[in-house]
Order: structure tokens, then sequence, then C-alpha cells
């Protein structure tokens, strides 16, 4: 099974190829590089951009402007903090136009924490997107969902951000891509560009297939009954693991969504479940000083205060300056496997 | 009686037909501006900005512009002082004020954005922003495009003297110039003296903003934008040197700004500057190329062309409460929430 960051460069030469991607734009995303997690190997229309995310914003919109189909890529979501006024712009051009142009562009940035990358490589970046309005924010939590997202970001004609979460970025799928060899060493010779010299490396691609994730669109990751769990990214994974667990020690089941869409995000599924447990918790690891989550959450409060049978809950990042490279400061900064474990314990024990 | 057929400025001249063509356009955007001015003041519209002091460059480069839609033509990032530029290139008065009076027929904006603040997709005019200079951002990758088709379509990319502190001015000339990759910008300054009530000379150093361009390889002119036949000339250069080499230019034409920054300055009449209308009909005047019963007539044309429009715009409809959400999102096939436009949050 591809890991997450091969499935988005999988998504992006299918995209190339079949879906009109022009440009695949960035820091180190051309040879010989290829993106410093490797997401843009052996792409044909991968080229290395100056070291100046604004302009890497503003020329990918002037890109989409001429007609072109750009992939943008922010190397890490930190340092795109100077790109704000540019993403605001981007997101506002169809709507300030009113109505006359479509800005069919993609910008792909690796979020959160997770991967020992202190102050500047661990930001989270959806609760600051969140207020973007005119984009759509999606956030994959495996490499299946990735590659459909990506695909479904490319036709999409308007502003796109597809956020990834770093530590999850080397992680295998569980679901084979359509087309994907189901063998991963295999894969791996296919389309890894060789440590060392690749100046003659061509990754020779599998035969992938269109497969869609539609944007706003959630997934029933587990199912269950005693409580809801909404998360998406990094933390994804760690609410499943924690439903398994409270399930297998004390026969507690939970709905466990993936939002995967931020923005437009599925209220149909988290209602649906929500009013079916009357119990919700959500999980991220955005800082909780204003939080996407807490919009969810008042929304939840205002809408289904009496569906609830226990106060609604939210585990999220703690509102500090940045995440020290001590794993004391990581650990105990954003929500872990015992922190969630924890509060989907009470949440589901409360009594109602 | 001879007739005169070149009006001359220094080394440079230009037929009479042109110039006669120039001023028309010129007279209109002044008289635009007079009537958004007035609106502003009267209620009609909340806010003006707009470019009285820059008529006589922006209504040169309008008429030199390779109009069209899509990256054969020329595409336009420019600011919010260009209304000539757009007169020049066929804008009808009346969408101008549109704008102004923010009705929902506006064709730029559908009465969301202030006046001045362009938008024509059929002419490749980009939304302008009021965030001054994130179009020098914009304005390679149009480029690139453009390159990348082969033809001699063109970005012209119009900032002021001010804005060029702004990284995204830096921006433009790195990315216009990565080597093996030049791109065919040109990149126009307006240099007025001025952002909002600070000199540029108190700011910065540079005795030309056009120097800025020499480490990048980047020809540039310092010229008189007050002077259309000079203007003329300078653009007609610069986009020669862009359309064929397929590289960027860099013009910065010195023009005044008779209206102060907007109407939070208060919009009144700066004496002290020149006025590039009063010096060009002069020049005409005494080319004997146009007479004072003459101008009196373009004038009052103009000016009646001016009230037209303004009646017609005040009595327009104003947009609905419906209209809030409208045109945020173009219509997506692979949206499970919105795949027609946004309409509120998810339900």
């Amino acid at each position: 099974m591809a890991t997450l960051v091969q499935a988005v460069r999988m998504a992006l030469h299918y995209g190339e190829t079949f879906l009109g991607v022009t440009d695949i734009l960035g820091e180190d995303v051309g040879p010989p590089l290829g993106g410093v997690f490797t997401a843009t190997q052996g792409l044909v229309t991968a080229w290395n951009t100056p070291l100046d995310e604004r302009g890497i914003v503003g020329v990918a919109m002037g890109i989409a402007y001429a007609g072109g189909r750009p992939v943008a890529e922010l190397q890490f979501c930190d340092y795109g903090f100077n790109t704000m006024d540019l993403l605001k712009v981007a997101g506002n051009q169809r709507w300030a136009a009113g109505g006359t142009y479509e800005l069919p562009l993609v910008v792909m940035t690796p979020s959160g924490s997770g991967i020992r990358g202190s102050l500047y490589h661990s930001h989270s970046f959806e609760s600051w997107a969140s207020r973007l309005a005119g984009w759509k924010i999606v956030m994959p939590s495996n490499a299946l969902d990735a590659y459909g997202l990506m695909l479904s970001a490319i036709i999409d004609p308007n502003p796109v951000l597809v956020l990834l979460p770093k530590a999850l970025l080397r992680v295998q799928g569980e679901r084979l891509i359509p087309g994907e060899p189901n063998d991963q060493e295999l894969l791996k010779r296919l389309i890894d560009a060789p440590v060392g010299d690749r100046s003659n490396w061509q990754p020779r691609w599998p035969d992938v297939n269109e497969y869609l994730v539609p944007i706003g669109l959630a997934n029933l990751a587990r199912e269950g009954t005693d409580a809801t769990v909404v998360s998406y990214g990094r933390t994804l994974p760690l609410c499943v693991q924690a439903a398994d667990l409270l399930r297998d020690s004390e026969g507690l089941s939970f709905d466990v969504i993936d939002l995967r869409s931020i923005f437009p995000y599925d209220w149909k599924a988290i209602t649906h479940s929500v009013t079916r447990t009357g119990r919700v918790l959500f999980v991220n690891e955005d800082t909780e000083v204003t939080n996407f989550g807490e919009h969810l959450y008042r929304r939840i409060v205002e809408e289904h205060f009496y569906d609830l049978l226990a106060r609604p809950r939210i585990l999220q990042g703690r509102h500090v300056p940045g995440i020290g490279l001590n794993q004391v400061y990581e650990r105990n900064t954003v929500p872990q496997l015992p922190h969630i474990r924890q509060a989907m314990r009470s949440l589901a024990r409360e009594e109602a | 009686m001879t007739t005169i057929t070149e009006v001359t400025s220094g080394s440079e001249s230009l037929s009479a037909d042109w110039c006669v063509k120039i001023h028309q356009v010129m007279v209109r955007a002044r008289a635009l501006e007079e009537c958004l001015i007035r609106m502003s003041k009267a209620g009609g519209a909340y806010f003006w900005i707009g470019g009285p002091g820059e008529e006589a460059f922006n209504a040169c480069l309008g008429l030199q512009v390779k109009k069209g839609r899509g990256p054969a033509y020329d595409f336009l990032h420019l600011h919010y002082r260009n209304s000539a530029t757009m007169l020049a290139m066929g804008m009808p008065m009346v969408d101008a004020v549109r704008q102004a009076a923010m009705t929902r027929t506006d064709p730029h904006s559908m009465g969301r954005n202030f006046v001045g603040h362009y938008s024509w997709r059929d002419w490749n005019v980009i939304p302008v922003s009021s965030v001054v200079e994130v179009q020098y951002a914009m304005a390679p990758g149009t480029a690139l495009v453009q390159k990348r088709l082969g033809g001699d379509g063109i970005t012209i990319v119009v900032g002021g003297d001010a804005g060029t502190a702004e990284g995204d001015f830096a921006t433009c000339l790195i990315w216009s110039t990565r080597p093996g990759n030049e791109l065919p910008v040109l990149m126009i300054v307006m240099n007025n003296g001025w952002g909002i009530s600070t000199t540029t000379r108190s700011q910065l150093r540079l005795q030309s903003i056009a120097d800025r361009g020499e480490a990048f390889g980047i020809p540039g002119e310092t010229l008189d934008g007050n002077d259309p036949i000079v203007s003329w000339h300078a653009i007609q250069r610069a986009m020669q040197w862009c359309r064929e080499k397929r590289r960027p230019f860099l013009l910065e034409p010195h023009v005044s700004r008779l209206y102060g920054h907007s109407s939070s300055s208060g919009a009144k009449r700066v004496a002290t500057e020149p006025d590039c209308l009063a010096m060009f009909e002069q020049k005409l005047l005494d080319s004997s190329i146009l007479t004072h019963d003459w101008i009196g007539e373009i004038r009052a044309e103009a000016r009646q062309e001016a009230q037209r429009a303004s009646e017609q715009a005040l009595s327009e409809p104003s947009p609905t409460s419906e209209d809030v959400p409208r045109h945020t999102y173009a219509p997506s096939s692979v949206d499970a929430v919105y795949p027609d436009d946004y309409t509120g949050l998810p339900e």
C-alpha cells in the first residue's frame, strides 16, 4: 500500500496526465529533490521557485487566471503565514468580481505536529484557513483519501487548500489506490527517486485510475453507539485507535467521523451521529484560541442542545507560542493517544 | 494655412489624430472622476478614489493595450487610479459610476468593491485590490502562461511609488527575470510622490525607482507622465520590448495627484501640482489642433456624458440580501455541499 505522500505524488501524476495540471510549483518541488517530503518526485510539470512564499501563491493565482491549472506547494504551512492576505485575495476574487472569474488553484502544504519539528515546523493551519472564505480546505488522514481529495481539489474550479498531516505522510494506507500495485517494495522501486544521484532517474508510474473523494463528505471510520468523535488529520488515527482500545477493554463503542473536509464540512454526518449518540467530542491539534472545532461545538450547542445527553467536549492544542523541541513540550501541547482515550472514556461514561 | 499633422514634445511627436483621441479620453476621464468626487460628497457614493492627474499616461496606456480575453491578449493588473485606461479601452462611463453607486448592475463587482476597483474578464482586467502591490505578485503568473503560449500578449502591472516598498514589488522583479525564464511583464510605477500623507522622498532613498530594475537586467525609463506625447512613446517602446523580447520592462512615469489620496483626505483640488489636461490643451491650442470652442464642446459633452451616467446608475437597483453569498464559488462537480455556489453554512 502506498504511503500518504506517495498517494499525493500519484494523484499529482494523474492530475498532470489527465486533469490538465499545468504547473506544480514551489520551493524544491522540481528536480533534483522533488519536495522535502518527496511529494513531487518525478512529475513532469514540477518546477523550483525562488524562496518566496508570497510569490508562489501570487504566481499560482496568475497562472490560474491565464488559464493554467496550478498546484502550488508551501513547503511547510509554518512558512505560509506571510501569504495570508494573498490567500484572502485568492478566496475573494470570484466574489469581488461579481462571478465573472474562476480561480482553479490548489495549494498544498504539510500541517501539524508529529515530526519533532519544533517551533517552525509543527504549526497547524486549519483554523486560520477556515476563516478564508471562498476557499475549500481539505485534510486527509490516510493515503487513499489523500489521493481522492487531491484529485477533487484539482478538478474543483475554486481555490482549494490541501493540508497534509506531516505526521502521517510516511504512513502506509490500508486500502489500495485503484491501479496501485499491491506490493509496497515494488511501488517504491517504481516511483521513489533513489538516494544520491538521480539525474538519469525516471519514475515508472503505475496505471492509477480516477478515484474521487468529494469535497465536503466525511467518512465514518468507526461505528458505535456510546458517543461521537469528530476529528481529521493526525489525530484521526489516534481517535480510531482509542475507540478500538475502549471497545476491547470496556465495551464502549464510538462513531469516529473523519471529517476530511474542513470547509465545507459534512454537517449532516456530524448531526446524524450526534442526534443518535447524544454525546460528542471534537479532536484536533490546532491551538485552542480560537479553534475551528469551536465553530462545530458552537453549532452543536445551538442546534442540538436538547439532543445532548452530556456536555460536549473539545480536545485541542494548547494556546502557547509554539511546540518546543523537547518531546515533553510536544506531548503536553497537542493531543496524544492517552488524552484522547481519556476524553472519550469520560464522555461515554458521564451519567446522562 | 498649413495643416498641422504632428504635435511635438521635446524630440518626440505624435499625429494630430492620436492627440485628439488622447485628449478626448483625458477629458472624459477627468469629467468622470469629478462626477465621482461630487457623488462621494453628495452621498450618492460612500467613497472616492481615482486618477485625476494620471490621465495623460493612463489614456495612452489604454489606447495601446492589446485588448481581449485569454493569454493571447494583454493582462492588466491595475491599481485604483486607472479610469482613463479603462475608458480608453472602451469601458462605458456608466459602468464606473455603477461601481461608485454600488448598484447590482455594477459589472466590475456587483456593488461590492470601491470605485475604481475594476474587473473585466473580457479584457483580462484582474480584479483590483485595495491592498496595494498584491498585483505585482500575480503578474509573473499571467506572464508565464503568455510566454509559454508564444504570441505577443504581455502582462501589464500598475502600482504606485509608495507601494514599491512592499515585498511583492521585489517578487515581480525576481520572478520575471529567473535565468532562462524571463517574462513579458511591463511594470509601471506611477510616481505621484505620495503614499497617502507621506512623501516618497522621506521614505525612499532612491532617486529613481526604475533604477531598481538594473540589478535584475530590467531596462527602465523614468518619464514625465504628465506629457501624453512622451508617455505614448515610452509606453510604445516598453510594450514593443516586452512583446518582442518576451522580457520585462520597468516604466516610472512621474504624475500628479490632483485631488489628494481619496475622499478620506477630502478630495480637494490641489492647485500646486501640474495639470496634465490643462497643459496638453494648451499645447493643442498652441499647435492649432484644437480651438477654445472645440475644447469647450468636448468638455461639455464629457460632463453631460458623466451626468447621464450618474443619473442612470443612481436609478438602478441595489443588490438584495440574497446576493450576499452569491458568486462565492464556481459550480463544482466534486463538491458534495456546494455544487453550484455558496449558500450559507453547511446544512
